[in-house]
C-alpha cells in the first residue's frame, strides 16, 4: 500500500553528498516528496530528512540503497507515532482592505502563526506544524488574494532518548 | 611527513598499494604523473582508446582478483572510460580509474583553465560517473592524495567490489605538499563486515534438512569471494545440482557430476531442473532479468534461500524465504558446518537419478552436424584442444551465449564476459588485461565480428606491448543477436544488421602487426588455434559462420523459464 514515509539519515557534511543522494533516487526511479538538510551538533555531519511515497517494499529498498552510499552514515525510518514532525510555511497574502487584513490575522492566530512582515497591502505569515496543519492553513488563506507560498518540507526527530550514531 | 609533488604522491601511493601495471592513455592533464611514472617500476600499458584501458583493468581484476588500474586524461579521455567503468560496476569488478582534471578553482590566478569555467578538455567526470561507480572522489589539495588513493583501493576491493574513480586536477599534481601516507583508512559510513544472522542460518539449515530436491543457483559472488571449493563441498554434501548465472560460470567445474550449466535466457537443462527444485540456494547472485526471466514464473514452488553480501540485493527483485547477508564463502562454510551435524539420511535416489538424466541430456546437446563449420562445433573443438586453465573472454551477442553454452569452464576466474551491461567490445581488451595478470595462461577472446570491431584498435596495443592473445571471431557478417530477434519476433524483417564482407579480418590483423588466419574447415581451425597458442604475437582467427544461425534454447523477452524455446 502506498503511503508517505519519513526517512531520517545522517551523512558526511561535504560537497557532492546531496548530489549522490538525489542521484540515487533519480537513477532508481524513486520520487522525493520533500527533502531538508542541515548540520547537526557535530558540524562534519548533516541530517537529511526525506519524505517519500511508496509501498513498504519500495521504502525498504530506498533505505538499503541509502545505506549503501559510502557517505551515508546512518539511516532510519521514523515512525510518525513516535516522532516529532515539523514543517514551516511562509505565506504572503495581499490584504487590500482592513476586512481582509483582520481575517488573515485571525486565521494566523488560530494556527499560532507569526506575522513576520507587514506592508501597507500585504502580510507574511509564518506557520509551523505537521504537514496536515500546514495544508489546512494554506487551504484557509487560499480564499484570500494569495501571492506566494514557500514550504520548507518536513524535518523530524524520533522521540525519547538520544540515538548515539557514533 | 615528506615533501613531494602531487604526481610523486600518486605514484608513491600506487606503489604502496602493490600496483605493478597501469592501463591508460596519456594526455595534457596527466603528463605530470606520467613524467614521474617513467622513473618508477610500475609498468604502463599504452592502450589505443581509454575504453580499452578500462576493460583491460577490468580483465586484469577478474583474472587476478586484484584491483585493476586505469588512467585517462581530462575531458574526452575521462568520458571514454565511462563504458568500461559501467561494465565493471554492474559486474562488481574492482578497478580504480584515475582521471586528469583542469585546475582547481582559485582566486589568485588569472587563468580560466580551472574547474567550472568550461576550460579546454574539462568534463564533469565526477558528476558523470556518480551513478556508475561505487564511489568517486575529486582531489582538491595535494596533501589529500595519499588518503584518497588509500580509500579508493580499499573501497574498490572490499565488501561488494566495484569501480572507484579519482579525479586529479592538474595543479594538485604539480603543487608540492608535506604528506603522510596512512596505513589504513576509517570510513564511518562504510560497513564491510556483515555476519550471517544465526537465526536465518538455522532456518536455511532446517529447509535443507527436509529438502527432497535441493538445488543451488550460483552467481559471480562465488567467484569474487573465492568460494568455489566451499560451494562444491556443500553441493556434494547435500547432493545438490549447481546451476549458475553467466557471471557464476566457473564457480563449479563444469565437468563435475553436479554441475548443470547456466540458467536463464539461453540456459539449457538447468532451466528445466531448477523448476523441479523444492529448496533453492541462490548465492552471490542478484536475480538479473536475464537469469530469471519473468519473475512470477521463477521457481514458484521452491523455498528460496538468498545469500548475498549486499543487503540491497535481498528482496530487490525476488521475494525470498530466507535472507542471509554475508560473504559467500563464510555463508557456505557456516551452512556446511551446521549441516554436517544435523543432516540425516534421506532417500535421494529419485533426485539423484533426475540430476544424472539432466546432465546426460546436457552432454547430448550436440552441435548440429548439418554444416561443416558452425559456432557450436567450433567452440566445443576449442574446448577440446586448449589447456584446462585457459581463460576465455567474450564479446556480447550470439557468440557470447554459444561460448557460455559450449565452452565448459573448469576453474573460477577463467570465463570473463560483460554479463550485466552487455558491452560489445569487451572481449579483446579484457583478454589483454587477463593476459597481463596471467602471462603463462592461454587467453582466448571468443568474439563476434560486430563486437570485435568496437575495440579492435587494441590489437595495436597487444602487438606493441607484446601481450599475445588469441581472438576467435565467429564471423557471420551480421549483428547476429539482433538479427535473431528480428527473425523470431519481428517477422523476419531484418534491418540494419548486415555488416557486409568488410573488413577482411586477416588483413586487418596484419595491418596491426598481428597474425591473421581465415579458416574454412574444422581441421583448419584446430591447426590455427594450435599454432596461435605457440605464437608470441596475437593471432586473429576468422571463422566464417552462417548468418542464419540462432542461439537456442531461448526464453523470449518477458516470458518465464517454463516458456523456454528449445529450437525452431
Amino acid at each position: 500500500m502506498e503511503r508517505s514515509h519519513i526517512i531520517s539519515f545522517l551523512v558526511e557534511n561535504k560537497p557532492g553528498v546531496l548530489f549522490n543522494v538525489s542521484n540515487m533516487f533519480r537513477k532508481r526511479s524513486f520520487n522525493i516528496e520533500s527533502i531538508t538538510v542541515g548540520t547537526i551538533e557535530q558540524t562534519d555531519i548533516s541530517r537529511m530528512t526525506i519524505t517519500v511515497k511508496g509501498d513498504n517494499k519500495t521504502v525498504d529498498q530506498i533505505v538499503k540503497q541509502l545505506n549503501k552510499l559510502i557517505d551515508v552514515i546512518d539511516v532510519s525510518i521514523l515512525d510518525r507515532a513516535n516522532s516529532v514532525v515539523r514543517e514551516m510555511v511562509l505565506v504572503k497574502v495581499c490584504t487590500k482592505s482592513l476586512e481582509d487584513r483582520t481575517e488573515v490575522i485571525h486565521y494566523a492566530n488560530i494556527f499560532r502563526g507569526n506575522i513576520i512582515d507587514v506592508s501597507p497591502d500585504s502580510l507574511i505569515i509564518e506557520v509551523t506544524g505537521d504537514s496536515n496543519k500546514i495544508d489546512a492553513f494554506i487551504d484557509l488563506v487560499r480564499n484570500c488574494d494569495l501571492n506566494e507560498i514557500a514550504r520548507t518540507g518536513i524535518t523530524a526527530l524520533s522521540r525519547g532518548p538520544i540515538n548515539n550514531h557514533d | 611527513m615528506t615533501e613531494m609533488s602531487g604526481a610523486e604522491c600518486i605514484v608513491e601511493a600506487l606503489k604502496r598499494e602493490g600496483v605493478n601495471t597501469i592501463f591508460g592513455v596519456i594526455g595534457g592533464a596527466t603528463m605530470t604523473i606520467y613524467d614521474v611514472l617513467m622513473d618508477s617500476d610500475i609498468k604502463h600499458i599504452l592502450t589505443r582508446h581509454e575504453q580499452g584501458a578500462a576493460h583491460m583493468a577490468d580483465g586484469f581484476a577478474r583474472a587476478s582478483g586484484k584491483v585493476g588500474v586505469c588512467m585517462a586524461t581530462s575531458g574526452p579521455g575521462a568520458t571514454n572510460l565511462v563504458t568500461g567503468i559501467n561494465t565493471a560496476y554492474i559486474d562488481s569488478s574492482p578497478i580504480v580509474a584515475f582521471t586528469g582534471q583542469v585546475n582547481t578553482p582559485s582566486t589568485d590566478s588569472n587563468s580560466s583553465y580551472m574547474i567550472g569555467r568550461d576550460a579546454f578538455q574539462e568534463a564533469d567526470i565526477i558528476g558523470i560517473t556518480a551513478p556508475i561507480t561505487k564511489y568517486n572522489m575529486q582531489i582538491m589539495k595535494t596533501e589529500e592524495i595519499p588518503e584518497v588513493v588509500k580509500k579508493a583501493f580499499y573501497i574498490a576491493s572490499t565488501h561488494r567490489p566495484g569501480p572507484v574513480l579519482v579525479d586529479i586536477p592538474k595543479n594538485t599534481q604539480t603543487n608540492t605538499a608535506e604528506v603522510n601516507f596512512p596505513e589504513k583508512v576509517v570510513i564511518r559510513g562504510y560497513n564491510t563486515h556483515y555476519k550471517a544472522d544465526p537465526i536465518q542460518l538455522k532456518r536455511a539449515v532446517d529447509l535443507f534438512v527436509e529438502a527432497e530436491r535441493p538445488m543451488v543457483l550460483a552467481g559471480g559472488g562465488i567467484i569474487i569471494s573465492n568460494a568455489s571449493q566451499e560451494l562444491t563441498k556443500l553441493a556434494e554434501l547435500l547432493m545438490m545440482p549447481v546451476a549458475t548465472s553467466l557471471m557464476g560460470k566457473g564457480s563449479i567445474p563444469e565437468n563435475h557430476p553436479l554441475s548443470i550449466g547456466m540458467v536463464g535466457m539461453h540456459g539449457q537443462e538447468a532451466n528445466k531442473l531448477i523448476l523441479e527444485a523444492d529448496v533453492l540456494l541462490a548465492i552471490g547472485i542478484r536475480f538479473s532479468d536475464r537469469t530469471t526471466g519473468n519473475l512470477d514464473e521463477f521457481c514458484p514452488d521452491a523455498r528460496i534461500i538468498h545469500a548475498d553480501i549486499d543487503p540491497a540485493e535481498i528482496n530487490k527483485n525476488i521475494h525470498v524465504d530466507v535472507p542471509i547477508v554475508a560473504d559467500a564463502k563464510e555463508s557456505l562454510q557456516a551452512l556446511y558446518s551446521e549441516l554436517t551435524s544435523r543432516l540425516h539420511k534421506r532417500d535421494k535416489s529419485v533426485w539423484s537419478k533426475r540430476i544424472k538424466e539432466a546432465r546426460d541430456l546436457l552432454g547430448s546437446y550436440s552441435p548440429p552436424e548439418k554444416r561443416s563449420i558452425n559456432p557450436q562445433r567450433i567452440i566445443s573443438e576449442l574446448r577440446r584442444i586448449v589447456p584446462y586453465n585457459t581463460i576465455v573472454t567474450t564479446g556480447v551477442g550470439q557468440q557470447q551465449m554459444w561460448a557460455a553454452q559450449y565452452f565448459k569452464t573448469y576453474l573460477p576466474r577463467t570465463f570473463m564476459s560483460s554479463g550485466g551491461l552487455g558491452t560489445m567490445g569487451y572481449g579483446l581488451p579484457a583478454a589483454i588485461g587477463a593476459k597481463v595478470a596471467k602471462p603463462d595462461v592461454t587467453v582466448i577472446d571468443i568474439d563476434g565480428d560486430g563486437s570485435f570491431r568496437m575495440t579492435e584498435q587494441e590489437l595495436a596495443c597487444s602487438v606493441m606491448e607484446e601481450i599475445p592473445v588469441i581472438a576467435v571471431i565467429l564471423n557471420n557478417r551480421t549483428l547476429g543477436m539482433v538479427a535473431q530477434w528480428q527473425r523470431l519476433f519481428f517477422n523476419r524483417r531484418l534491418t540494419e544488421v548486415d555488416l557486409g564482407y568488410i573488413p577482411n579480418f586477416t588483413k586487418l590483423a596484419e595491418a596491426y602487426g598481428a597474425k591473421g588466419v581465415q579458416v574454412e574447415s574444422m581441421k583448419g581451425f584446430s591447426d590455427a588455434v594450435k599454432r596461435a597458442m605457440k605464437s608470441d604475437v596475437t593471432t586473429v582467427i576468422d571463422v566464417a559462420i552462417s548468418p542464419e544461425e540462432n542461439v537456442f534454447p531461448m526464453i523470449p523477452a518477458g516470458k518465464g523459464l517454463k516458456d523456454t524455446l528449445w529450437g525452431l
